[in-house]
């Protein structure tokens, strides 16, 4: 790694196109300020905050309607929830059914502070270690409220019948996750998310049945309806007819996951995208700390050109497993042929205390690092070993199978290769998103009516995620947060579907409509050359290279000039065949990577902004002589809320600063 | 519950499962009975009388028989009506065959519902021929059980046409008890063993019960 | 490799299809299934012919997106979902049939992308438990043992996929339907609809046009999570318990 100190902007620069040459930059608007949070005690400001919040008379209930888009943790809890309370819930989601969401991907577990160890946990000591974890670039009022919600959401979940682990007396199995010193990781087996996503797809279900819900599957938002300032509804197309039609209601939910598919080749699943919260952004959402993602350590890595995406392996395999490449450079022979004495284990050397079990950011950077010397093995030099053979000197193969047998099962049907007897070949891969539209306390975007929740928002995890967060934060928007702050604001927004002006004839509608519609007809219009996959792939390579696990101010610049390149490419040779009016998954695919080529550049000034290393965000011009990542809290202790101008226009940057009251920022060290 | 049992193909799995496990009880005593024959046509033909004399004097002469009679026709017809209306529903939920087609399940259960057309052909011709004596060859006795045995039996066509019955159901036995456990609930895996050994067990012993009595009148062991 | 593949095409639910042939050349051993119908896609974007349409979004086996019907079963040659499938399976110069599932309560909706909502519309009948959010009592009021835990487990992995009903002889969703019957009926949370949960669930397979089960078990052969064929025995026998208390009420 090259630390380019000599061409780092002088501390602070945030002003005007000029700094930044080819592209636009950005400019520096009014702060931003979080202002739904009650002041007062962090423990106290949620009970106030339901207190203070406007109520909707039960019997007015069903005459709001409210739009719920996808279909994952957080919008089936949420859609559940809302529809319970008595609301007209209309929910989309893009698969065939609710039940396919890509939250049913999440293995590992659910976090929650029930304490059931004795160990010491707490709701305080939940909200200190997530604050910590996000590198201290969360809001504590919401992740306070957040670590005293995850108690009712495993009640809630045990209740709807979820499967968890249990013990031989009869009660909740924990164990204790991504390196955290309690054990408050509830799990089902390493279906977690499918087991919890289940769960709200029951819940959701019986809403339906009951006619409180009307479901729109393989039905994709493609925008946002704003009227007078306000989220009055959505457009959107059915993916089997290709019919596009609009659905108004009187708030508008987006739970459409993150955006990790921006770098083609990621964890996510394949059709999970952006363009629900790109074009809510691009309506007046503000987007904020788009470019910290999290890059998970122990993925399988890529075998060639043909890979489509890329799959986890549940982290706990570190636990036991040992990191290594060769000592010498290319070195192309078989792992067991190479002698002890010629590998280097270099988390254990460079990381004595903390060993193979360091944070998930520092285990990727190293990889990458041992990579990018020449030193990675497989396919490509990309990728490094995890051997289980001291694991299985030393408990026994047996053991070895009852804790990671069904990885290793995983492992071996996707490489062909026996990890008891040869070591794995790991390599990290983009995983979740932290950033997202910019939300209050209530989960309410910039655009009054619109909110966000579960990964689509950018608020809880601050600059990196812990492990088994991630499901707590989407049921905690879904079943509990968003279903209480909603009321205020339909509370104070009175109208009601149907007696009111909005209709397709309104003026900002139509505009709306014939936007989506010309986009669609133009994609199919260029007739060109060069397949949607071939574009994503392009981008994602770029993305993945400048705007990865490690990012320099040079390499940034370089994907921000390349971007717009591509985009304009993109226009001039796109093939999509088939018409709009029909089933047709390359229109849909197209349409996607239009969102990204716009995202990704706005992911890539972020980064180049953020000159500082924090969490999943590392600048290589931002480090501690021992080569850490140094946060920069003078300057960037903010979140960074991104407006929007125009596509390839300068955005504007709201800082929303964040104060520390309770848990006071320390540099992390794991030396 | 008789509606929501003949309304539902759960339920009218439960009535083929227990009309079969009736006529599975039958053909168990009818085996037993006809192996009587390699005693001579004395035990054969008393045995018989004895049937129609059973439950006297409680029961009126041949009563009974007719208990049994009417039990047997209600099941075979319940058995027939549920697995006619079952295939018809089960051929309509699936139209469009493969084109790439790739049999698995077992032969005897590929071949339930053939093999129970069978069957239930075989059952007229068998009553025709040694119950009524209407297509019977030869003089048909009535009361002479032991004489019309032989007879069947030793045309080329009876013996073909008994033997192909019985094999059918012997494989109709193997799945179909098996199977009715399963419907009525009592299969569990770790009984799953022990009720498929049942089941071969009864369509072997079955078939070579019955089938013994063609092939002792074939090789001259009955006469 | 080199392999000629004979896809199922079918413009719309409407439409009348066909098996159509393909070459496709350069394909990789650790390709997965679906990263080889992606590569024949590419190839017919470029010479302007309509990709195939199939479902398929995790891609690590757990969405149950995948139907794809492969020489013959569901889901191709080895126990798990298409995605998980990978071409090593396969020799050069082999001729694969891929087929939609097929059941007529799974209308084609294009090339091999099928309608599997009539398996929702079981789930809506009463695969939930009736829980308001925020009705919960504390998790460890209720103690699960952990064998019923681990048999609600089992069942509850199902992914949805249909692989059951496409390799049903019957098209039937026994499979499916009972895997969520067993799930709920053996927990204490699921005890007080545990009657009305199995007769309405069952009601509503068979309102959805599945056939029935003759036990011939190639959906459990099928089925990529191993959801056993006891699971329909199980059932029936909840079928049976809540017709019989049905009816005493």
């Amino acid at each position: 790694m090259t630390p380019e100190a000599d061409t780092t902007p002088e501390a602070g620069t945030t002003s005007g196109s000029a700094a930044y040459g080819t592209f636009a930059g950005y400019t520096t608007g009014e702060p931003l300020a979080d202002t739904k949070a009650p002041k007062g005690p962090v423990n106290e400001r949620w009970d106030t905050r339901r207190f203070e919040a406007g109520l909707v008379n039960p019997a007015n209930r069903r005459k709001h309607t409210v739009i719920v888009v996808g279909t994952g943790l957080a919008g089936g809890s949420a859609g559940a929830t809302l529809a319970e309370q008595g609301y007209h819930v209309v929910q989309f989601c893009y698969q065939d059914s609710p039940r396919r969401a890509h939250s049913i991907a999440a293995q590992g577990g659910i976090n929650a502070a029930k304490n059931y160890r004795n160990d010491g946990d707490s709701v305080h000591r939940l909200f200190y270690d997530t604050v910590k974890g996000g590198d201290f670039r969360a809001r504590e009022s919401n992740v306070h409220r957040l670590a005293q919600i995850s108690v009712e959401i495993i009640d809630q979940c045990v209740a709807q019948g979820v499967p968890f682990a249990r013990e031989y007396g009869g009660l909740l199995d924990t164990r204790s996750f991504g390196g955290v010193q309690v054990s408050r990781t509830f799990y089902a087996r390493g279906q977690t998310g499918q087991q919890l996503l289940l769960g709200a797809y029951q819940a959701l279900s019986r809403q339906i049945a009951a006619g409180n819900i009307e479901l729109h599957a393989r039905t994709e938002m493609l925008d946002l309806i704003v009227v007078d300032g306000r989220a009055r509804g959505i457009v959107a197309r059915d993916l089997v007819t290709g019919r596009i039609d609009t659905y108004y209601a009187d708030a508008v939910v987006l739970a459409t996951g993150g955006y990790g598919n921006v770098f083609y080749l990621s964890t996510n699943a394949m059709n999970s995208n952006a363009t629900a919260v790109w074009r809510a952004h691009r309506r007046g959402a503000y987007f904020a700390n788009p470019c910290f993602t999290q890059i998970h350590p122990t993925c399988i890595p890529r075998t060639g050109e043909h890979q489509s995406k890329l799959t986890l392996m549940s982290e706990s395999l570190r636990n036991d497993g040992r990191i290594w490449v060769p000592k010498a450079k290319g070195d192309d022979r078989p792992a067991n042929e190479i002698p002890e004495d010629e590998r280097d284990y270099y988390l254990e050397r460079v990381y004595p205390s903390f060993g193979n079990l360091v944070p998930r950011d520092i285990a990727s950077r190293a990889a990458k690092n041992v990579c990018d010397e020449g030193r990675g093995v497989g396919p490509g030099g990309q990728g490094v070993y995890l051997d289980f053979a001291d694991a299985v000197r030393r408990m026994g193969r047996k053991a070895v199978e009852a804790r990671y047998g069904n990885l290793f099962d995983m492992y071996r049907r996707i490489t062909d290769e026996d990890p008891y007897t040869v070591p794995m070949r790991i390599y990290p891969a983009v995983h979740y998103t932290m950033g997202g539209l910019w939300v209050d306390y209530d989960l309410q975007t910039t655009v009054p009516g619109l909110f966000a929740i579960g990964e689509a928002n950018f608020s809880d995890h601050g600059a990196n995620r812990l492990g088994a967060s991630a499901l707590m934060q989407g049921l905690a928007d879904g079943y509990f947060v968003l279903p209480s702050t909603i009321n205020d604001y339909l509370a104070r927004n009175p109208h009601r579907s149907g007696d009111d002006e909005v209709n397709d004839e309104h003026p900002a509608v139509q505009e709306v409509l014939a936007d989506t519609e010309d986009r669609l007809r133009l994609l199919l219009a260029v007739d060109g050359d060069r397949t949607p996959d071939s574009f994503h792939r392009e981008l994602g390579e770029l993305m993945w290279e400048f705007c990865g696990m490690a990012r320099t101010e040079t390499g940034l610049r370089k994907a921000l000039e390349r971007i717009p390149q591509i985009r304009e490419e993109f226009w001039r040779r796109i093939k999509v065949p088939g018409t709009g009016e029909e089933f047709n998954q390359s229109l849909e695919k197209a349409n996607r990577i239009v969102d990204y080529l716009e995202l990704a550049e706005l992911m890539c000034l972020d980064a180049l902004h953020r000159e500082e290393s924090c969490g999943g965000h590392f600048r290589e011009e931002s480090q501690t002589p021992d080569g850490e990542a140094a946060r920069r809290d003078e300057e960037f202790s903010y979140a960074a809320a991104w407006e929007f101008t125009g596509t390839g226009d300068a955005p504007v940057l709201h800082k929303e600063d964040l104060v520390f009251e309770y848990v006071h920022p320390t540099q992390r060290s794991y030396a | 519950m008789t509606r929501t049992m003949w309304d539902s193909s759960v339920g009218k799995k439960t009535v083929m499962a227990v009309s079969g496990l009736i006529m599975l009880g039958y053909l168990v005593v009818h085996m037993l009975g006809n192996l009587k024959i390699f005693f001579g046509p004395d035990d054969f033909n008393h045995y018989a009388h004895w049937l129609r004399t059973l439950g006297e004097p409680l029961l009126h002469h041949e009563w009974a028989l007719w208990i049994v009679r009417v039990v047997l026709v209600a099941a075979v017809v319940a058995h027939a009506v549920c697995a006619y209306q079952l295939s018809r529903r089960d051929i309509r939920a699936r139209p469009t065959k493969y084109v790439h087609r790739k049999p698995r399940a077992s032969y005897a259960t590929r071949t339930m519902r053939w093999g129970g057309i069978i069957l239930g052909l075989f059952v007229v011709w068998h009553v025709l021929d040694l119950t009524t004596g209407t297509v019977h060859p030869g003089g048909f006795q009535s009361g002479h059980p032991y004489q019309n045995v032989i007879d069947t039996f030793s045309t080329w066509y009876g013996n073909v046409v008994y033997i192909v019955a019985m094999l059918a159901l012997g494989l109709h036995v193997q799945h179909g008890f098996w199977s009715a456990a399963q419907t009525l609930g009592v299969g569990s895996r770790t009984r799953d063993r022990a009720l498929k050994t049942i089941a071969n067990v009864l369509a072997v012993v079955l078939t070579a019960g019955f089938v013994a009595v063609p092939v002792g009148v074939m090789t001259g062991v009955v006469s | 490799m080199k392999l000629t593949l004979r896809v199922w095409r079918q413009k719309n639910a409407g439409a009348d299809g066909a098996m159509s042939t393909y070459e496709v050349d350069g394909i990789s051993a650790d390709m997965s299934f679906l990263e080889m119908l992606d590569t024949l896609n590419e190839e017919l974007i470029l010479t302007g012919d309509d990709p195939v349409a199939f479902d398929h979004d995790c891609r690590e086996g757990i969405c149950g997106a995948c139907s794809l019907v492969i020489n013959g079963d569901a889901h191709g040659p080895e126990r798990t979902t298409a995605c998980q499938l990978h071409m090593r399976s396969f020799e050069d110069g082999d001729t694969i049939d891929v087929e939609p599932w097929r059941a007529s309560a799974f209308p084609v909706v294009k090339d091999l992308v099928v309608d599997r909502t009539a398996l929702d519309r079981i789930i809506q009948a009463g695969g939930y438990v009736t829980v308001p959010t925020g009705a919960a009592p504390e998790a460890h009021a209720t103690p699960v043992p952990k064998p019923d835990a681990d048999f609600a487990f089992e069942h509850a992995e199902c992914i949805g996929c249909g692989a059951c009903v496409a390799a049903c002889p019957n098209g039937s969703a026994s499979l499916f339907t009972s895997a969520k019957v067993n799930h709920l009926n053996v927990l204490p949370q699921g005890a007080p609809e545990r009657e009305t949960r199995v007769l309405d669930m069952v009601g509503q397979m068979d309102a959805e046009g599945f056939g029935g089960c003759t036990l011939a078990g190639e959906c459990a052969t099928a089925c990529p999570k191993g959801i056993p064929l006891t699971s329909i025995t199980g059932m029936n026998k909840e079928w049976l318990r809540a017709t019989r208390k049905a009816s005493r009420r």
